[in-house]
């Protein structure tokens, strides 16, 4: 639909209640796949990375890798889910050629995780409970690319080449129930969500959640209801959305799509959709219905997962705080209002604050260093802050500033010379020559020769007008080039000026 | 007596004494194979690096190695089983030529005990049959009587032995593949408990039924060869990690004549109907009397839900079936049909299936798809798997009241060649007394208990234990075995036909 087409969004909000839902996958960083012993990695050469399990060969059997298992269970209960005492792997039957054996392995009606719940904040803090009904596991298929077309994809393709790599690398499913009551705010809503499954993830360190790698996807469901009505509307899957911004951008575009067939009164159809990053809107995929049959049935080459009570506990003992409540926690004992902890959460940038605080610096300090200097040379690079130096590097730097070996305006240069490669702050400083002079032999020289040129100010001084050392000092470090304390001029400014 | 001629147990013990060499054991085998298999076809390929194999064997001994007790013996493998060195097709012309990147457990296991693969042995597509006509590649002929089907989907294995071609044989068992061959062939072969035996390897009818076992000539044979594949593997999630003990030493020490003294024998009223051949009922009743002599002591015991087993066998094997064989696509391995003019993805499929799959194989396929699909899955597979628990208390009921269950392994003996290929059902029914095993998982044998007067072809007994008690069916079998010999003087297959070669094309000639 062309953009003119679309619906106001916000006549599109007054006339129709959008009600999301979500089916974020997991791809878990362990250390070998789901059902078999082949590497855990996607990339590289293709088709090197598979076993006979893989590749479905005949005679071959899949066993489920235990670790993935328990970063199941980590996952089901940081997400507030009920682990089921036993639960079960099913088959889901379909031909395509990037499913080796021509089904997958999941799980269907007996999850390993259900009956969750995920409190989402938003960037003005209020804070959203999404409710989930299932985590399940399943492998992961290989990966297509259709050559000769023009689109990429499979129609108007000559041939199509297949890398199993991918395929059985473990991942966990989670499902939420239908989410009504975001309202306007349903696209930041869903960027909101997917940030916190993310969080979530990381903090438990089942997943790298690279959304750009597709370590974590996202399918956005969504659908009208016109107000009032009590009706709920057709809805839409957005499939594979790469970035939360995109998730935010699709839910917002398919809220003014939709509207706008509505109102014509024209109806949506039940289908999967593509998100075209480019230009901003999605397309139509395939048609799908409720009554797709994948013939579901108990997989009969696994037993049962049935973990103990013990494991169970053990995995629950060992959660990490959560997120959002890391943050509350974190919000408080640094002792940031609001808009300045929000700054740091919307920047990303929380995980290199806390470290840098652990590496001994001041909250305060590492906020005014990762949220200035460095943001700002990110963003001068389009690159991100993280990327540029590590939190040890910038509790180095706000050391160096609080013992007054270096001035902020030497930092920021030792920061340059950081970020350029050229070592740790301490070996910036040592090969740039920056530290500060604290030879106070050096600086009561340059005073007196400053103080004996301007006898005006040193008579001022001696009367008492102290602020009249600014013009000295200024000299000073003007003949220092920067790389003195200003505090330090000062205090024997005065000195001097009092014994002359 | 020549080399052929002996059992594997002997063979072993000569072997072991250096008093014939592996390979000498291998040529004749081999020599017998090129004799007789152009009229049995038991074999689809035979190995060629059998001889280096047992070469290897015999240096090995020379030099002192201490060996497995079948090191060095020949042994046939069914063609389901993977191969690193030969083509494995499972009997489908759309795995011809397939040679795999791996073992199956089971035969790596077969390797590293030093027993010599001969070659692969022909079976029903994909284990689709009880006649072994359902290969693609040609029926097997039984050894008593080439007019005759040899038992399936594992005919090749059961008439590999019986013919005198191999002393030892790998089979497998969906729903009596191992006991109705072995029965109706003379010879004996053994079902383990579902787990008792890796899966890995073995190409998948029904998953949760499949099981790989042991056809021989003689109860310590087929423990001997149980003692060499069984164990679990950590490569089949459906292995049991019970240690198991020494089948060899059960079967041994069922040869004790006092050994059934005591035993209580349950006679399952509902396999032994009506539509069992007057042979086979009159060599059951026989043998019942043969135990009871011998102190065991029969019991009558009824399994209620074992009437239904046929058809829930025939939802849950078509259901899993339909979704083993999917992977059969043409886009990794096998055969590929393009269609005339090229065409999609899914039309390459489609056309390759058509081509390389039989008409058996579509059958079941197509049956298995419709009972998973939405709306009938309650009705179809749900249903089934009830039936199976049911079936499950019948044989946990029984086995509180006897230590073993009896019955004829097959309803009849041996039927001719294309007697039954277009009554499918009739076919199925073939399987009747072999299948409740399979549902609940229990081990099963079945061995010879004489020739039916009407026909002089064998019937055989089947045996089952409760799970994990596979030991008990050796110990059983072995004392069965013992005093039916005992009673003959000679073994059941010693009066097969001998299938000289120049007899045999007398025979096909027209000339007897």
């Amino acid at each position: 639909m062309a953009k003119a087409e679309l619906m106001d969004y916000d006549l599109a909000i007054e006339m129709y209640e959008p009600v999301l839902g979500f089916e974020v996958h997991v791809e878990l960083n362990t250390r070998t796949k789901m059902f078999s012993d082949a590497p855990n990695f996607f990339g590289g050469e293709p088709n090197t990375n598979i076993t006979p399990v893989d590749l479905g060969l005949p005679g071959s059997l899949p066993v489920v890798n235990e670790q993935a298992i328990k970063y199941s269970i980590s996952l089901g209960l940081a997400l507030g889910c009920s682990i089921a005492p036993s639960s079960r792997f099913a088959r889901k039957n379909y031909f395509y050629p990037d499913l080796a054996k021509n089904y997958q392995i999941s799980q269907f009606d007996e999850p390993i995780a259900f009956d969750g719940n995920v409190e989402v904040e938003l960037d003005d803090g209020r804070v959203f409970q999404v409710s989930i009904e299932r985590a399940h596991m399943e492998e992961d298929a290989g990966k297509l690319t259709h050559v000769g077309g023009s689109t990429g994809r499979i129609q108007g393709a000559e041939y199509s080449l297949v890398d199993y790599n991918r395929a059985g690398i473990p991942l966990v499913e989670i499902v939420t129930n239908m989410i009504h009551g975001a309202e306007r705010d349903a696209p930041e809503l869903a960027k909101a969500y997917v940030s916190t499954i993310r969080d979530i993830v990381r903090s438990l360190g089942i997943s790298d959640a690279r959304m750009e790698r597709g370590n974590l996807r996202c399918d956005a469901n969504i659908s009208l209801s016109p107000r009032g009505s009590g009706i709920l509307g057709t809805r839409t899957e957005t499939k594979n959305v790469n970035s939360l911004r995109s998730v935010e951008r699709t839910i917002r575009y398919e809220i003014q799509r939709q509207a706008a067939i509505l109102a014509k009164g024209g109806t949506i159809i039940q289908e999967t959709r593509h998100w075209h990053e480019d230009t901003g809107v999605t397309s139509a995929g395939r048609p799908k219905s409720d009554a797709d049959d994948y013939r579901y049935f108990p997989e009969p080459d696994l037993l049962p997962v049935e973990p103990s009570d013990a494991l169970i506990a053990e995995l629950r003992a060992a959660l990490p705080e959560s997120p959002l409540l890391m943050r509350r926690r974190l919000k408080a004992d640094w002792g940031f209002g609001d808009t300045d902890f929000q700054s740091v959460v919307n920047a990303g940038l929380l995980v290199e604050l806390v470290d840098t605080v652990a590496a001994g610096a001041s909250p305060q300090a590492a906020r005014k260093w990762w949220m200035g200097e460095i943001s700002r040379t990110a963003n001068d690079r389009g690159l991100e802050a993280a990327s540029l130096v590590t939190p040890a590097q910038v509790a180095a730097l706000v050391s160096m500033v609080d013992s007054g070996e270096l001035t902020d305006s030497l930092a920021r240069q030792v920061l340059e010379g950081v970020i350029a490669g050229e070592g740790t702050p301490a070996e910036v400083v040592a090969a740039r020559g920056l530290a500060v002079v604290s030879d106070d032999g050096a600086l009561i020289a340059a005073i007196d020769a400053a103080l004996a040129s301007q006898p005006d100010v040193l008579a001022k001084i001696r009367d008492g007008k102290v602020q009249a050392a600014g013009a000295v000092i200024g000299s000073v470090m003007k003949a220092m080039k920067g790389q003195a304390d200003a505090a330090r001029v000062r205090e024997l400014v005065l000195v001097r000026a009092s014994e002359q | 007596m020549t080399l052929t001629r002996l059992s594997a147990e002997t063979l072993a013990a000569r072997l072991a004494a250096k008093e014939v060499s592996s390979v000498e054991v291998t040529q004749a085998h081999l020599d017998r194979i090129a004799a007789v298999d152009g009229d049995i076809h038991a074999f689809l390929h035979i190995s060629t690096s059998a001889l280096a194999t047992a070469a290897d064997v015999d240096a090995r001994r020379l030099d002192g190695e201490r060996l497995s007790p079948l090191a060095g013996v020949p042994i046939a493998i069914k063609d389901v089983l993977c191969t690193i060195d030969m083509p494995s097709t499972a009997g489908s012309r759309i795995l011809e030529g397939w040679v795999p990147p791996y073992d199956a457990t089971v035969v790596r296991k077969l390797r590293a005990a030093h027993l010599v693969p001969l070659g692969k042995t022909n079976m029903d597509e994909f284990a689709m049959g009880s006649s072994t006509e359902h290969s693609a590649y040609g029926p097997t002929h039984n050894p008593w009587d080439l007019e005759r089907i040899p038992g399936g989907s594992g005919g090749g294995s059961a008439a590999a032995v019986a013919a005198f071609e191999s002393p030892l044989a790998l089979g497998s068992d969906t729903g009596g593949p191992i006991r109705q061959p072995a029965a109706v062939t003379g010879s004996v072969g053994v079902k383990p408990t579902y787990g008792g035996v890796s899966r890995y390897g073995a190409i998948a009818l029904a998953s949760s039924l499949d099981q790989v076992g042991p056809v021989t000539r003689s109860v310590v044979d087929a423990a001997m060869l149980h003692d060499v594949i069984g164990g679990h593997d950590p490569r089949d999630s459906t292995s049991l990690r019970d240690p198991w003990p020494s089948f060899t030493d059960a079967a041994r020490a069922g040869r004790d004549s006092r050994s059934l003294a005591g035993v209580r024998v349950g006679v399952v009223k509902e396999l032994n109907g009506d539509g069992f051949q007057a042979g086979v009922r009159s060599r059951f009743a026989e043998s019942l009397e043969i135990m009871a002599a011998a102190g065991a002591e029969i019991v009558e015991v009824s399994a209620p839900n074992f009437e239904y087993a046929i058809a829930a066998y025939y939802l849950i094997l078509p259901a899993e079936a339909s979704s083993n064989l999917a992977k059969f696509d043409s886009v990794r391995f096998g055969m590929r049909v393009n269609p005339v003019g090229g065409g999609t993805v899914e039309e390459v499929m489609a056309a390759t299936r058509e081509a390389g799959f039989g008409d058996e194989v579509k059958r079941r396929i197509i049956l298995g798809t419709y009972a998973l699909s939405a709306g009938y899955y309650d009705a179809y597979y749900g249903s089934a798997q009830k039936v199976r628990t049911l079936i499950q208390r019948d044989f946990d009921a029984a086995f509180e009241k006897v230590d073993v269950l009896v019955s004829p392994a097959a309803p009849t003996t041996a039927f001719k060649l294309g007697e039954k290929l277009n009554d499918p059902l009739a076919m199925y029914l073939n399987d009747i007394t072999t299948i409740p095993a399979n549902l609940a998982g229990v081990p099963g044998m079945g061995l010879p208990m004489g020739l039916a007067p009407e026909d002089g072809l064998p019937t055989g007994l089947q045996v089952m234990a409760p799970a994990r008690q596979d030991a008990r069916l050796y110990s059983f079998g072995g004392a069965f075995e013992a005093l039916l010999e005992d009673k003959w003087g000679h073994t059941l297959l010693s009066q097969a036909p001998s299938l000289e070669p120049t007899e045999m094309n007398a025979a096909r000639g027209g000339a007897v």
